[in-house]
């Protein structure tokens, strides 16, 4: 009797325990908000507001949004001169346009004269032994359904200037730098 | 009041139902002219009236599916701004042709009224076929449509890229080949090309069999 009152009296306690955790949430939720408030109140009072007043997005930083004109798409490379590769493994570049060439599920423009095929016809150089295979090396007859879509590795050039400094150097000139061929020949 | 309005209709249906009595043969010549012009540029007009792409893309089928394709292209977009509407291609601009061509088209209203192609994939499904159609009709008839605007006469090839100059001068001058054998997809996407001569095997292999 005495012990079941006993446990009677703990659960009960128990069940009043969320009750009496509110007000104590309450106080510390108070304390918390004091610094929120004053934190947001801080640049309101300088640059946020003249975002919010200028109708900017105020994500894009205190200067707000700047509009950059981009230059016009120049026109691509049509010589259908084949450029250089910078380095034996890179794609070969588009020498021609290829604007409006469908390329999708129901067709592939670009086979219609590079396939091994159509070569003959075309005197287009054929697409890589290399796409002839799956990802395992099998070899397969005709190009490998991962290789299908050509832009991927394969664009069109066109003639600007880079937007940031590029010092790539291909492999050949950084072998003649480390062995001068006057070095060579002087000895 | 209504009565003597069915009086009138007797007195008219009697007048026309009589052979002419005092009317003189003059009369029903000129009269017979007017109403010839009256209604022979009556049809015209409506048929003139169904040769225009506001027409075309009336229903739904040809808006959402074929004039949607045609927008992509340099049909409809290009730095001179001519451009061709669905009629430049698709019917043919001489009378007799156009009329042939009108029957034709009979069957793209039972097509309408029994929703052949009314949902996106009923058209994705017969792209093919409805496609094939077309190439067939232009084949048969030497890219007509096609050299409506584009003669090979006014054809410079030395302002053509190198590649295109090389296979008019090859292919179209000779009359090997015709507009359609290679510029299908110009102005809609292509359907699956599986087989199609040129876009999946060289045109000799498909003669060969």
């Amino acid at each position: 009797m005495n012990k079941s009152f006993r446990t009677a009296l703990a659960l009960a306690a128990l069940a009043a325990l969320p009750v009496l955790a509110v007000p104590l949430a309450k106080v510390a939720l108070a304390t918390d908000k004091q610094p929120v408030a004053q934190t947001a109140q801080a640049p309101q009072s300088s640059t946020a507001r003249d975002v919010a007043a200028s109708g900017r997005p105020a994500f894009t930083g205190a200067d707000g949004l700047t509009v950059q004109e981009a230059a016009p798409i120049p026109k691509d490379v049509t010589d259908d001169r084949r450029k250089q590769r910078n380095y034996p493994e890179q794609p070969p570049v588009i020498p021609h346009s290829v604007a409006g060439y469908q390329l999708d599920l129901n067709a592939n423009k670009c086979l219609t004269c590079h396939s091994r095929e159509m070569t003959g016809d075309s005197q287009a150089p054929m697409v890589s032994v290399t796409h002839f295979q799956d990802r395992d090396g099998q070899v397969l007859g005709a190009v490998s359904a991962r290789r299908y879509f050509c832009l991927q590795c394969h664009v069109p050039q066109s003639d600007v200037q880079p937007r940031v400094p590029n010092l790539f150097q291909d492999v050949d000139s950084v072998i003649r730098g480390a062995h001068p061929p006057a070095a060579k020949g002087g000895k | 009041m209504f009565s003597r309005l069915i009086c009138l209709a007797r007195q008219a249906w009697a007048a026309f139902n009589r052979p002419a009595v005092h009317l003189g043969l003059g009369f029903l010549t000129v009269g017979g002219f007017v109403a010839g012009v009256i209604f022979w540029g009556g049809f015209n007009t409506a048929l003139e009236a169904t040769n225009k792409e506001a027409f075309c893309i009336g229903c739904h089928e040809m808006r959402d599916n074929p004039y949607a394709d045609l927008k992509q292209t340099i049909h409809y977009s290009n730095r001179s701004g001519v451009r061709a509407t669905c009629p430049d291609c698709h019917v043919p601009h001489n009378w007799t042709d156009k009329i042939a061509r009108k029957m034709q088209a009979s069957k793209e209203v039972w097509g309408k009224i029994f929703g052949t192609i009314d949902t996106p994939e009923k058209f994705a499904a017969k792209k093919k076929e409805l496609a094939g159609h077309e190439w067939a009709r232009l084949k048969a008839n030497n890219s007509l449509e096609c050299r409506n605007c584009h003669s090979a006469e006014s054809m410079d090839i030395t302002r053509q890229g190198a590649r295109g100059a090389a296979a008019h001068q090859e292919f179209l001058f000779t009359n090997k080949a015709t507009c359609i054998d290679c510029h299908k997809g110009i102005a809609h996407t292509l359907p699956d090309m599986t087989g199609v001569p040129v876009w999946t095997m060289p045109a000799t292999a498909a003669a060969g069999h």
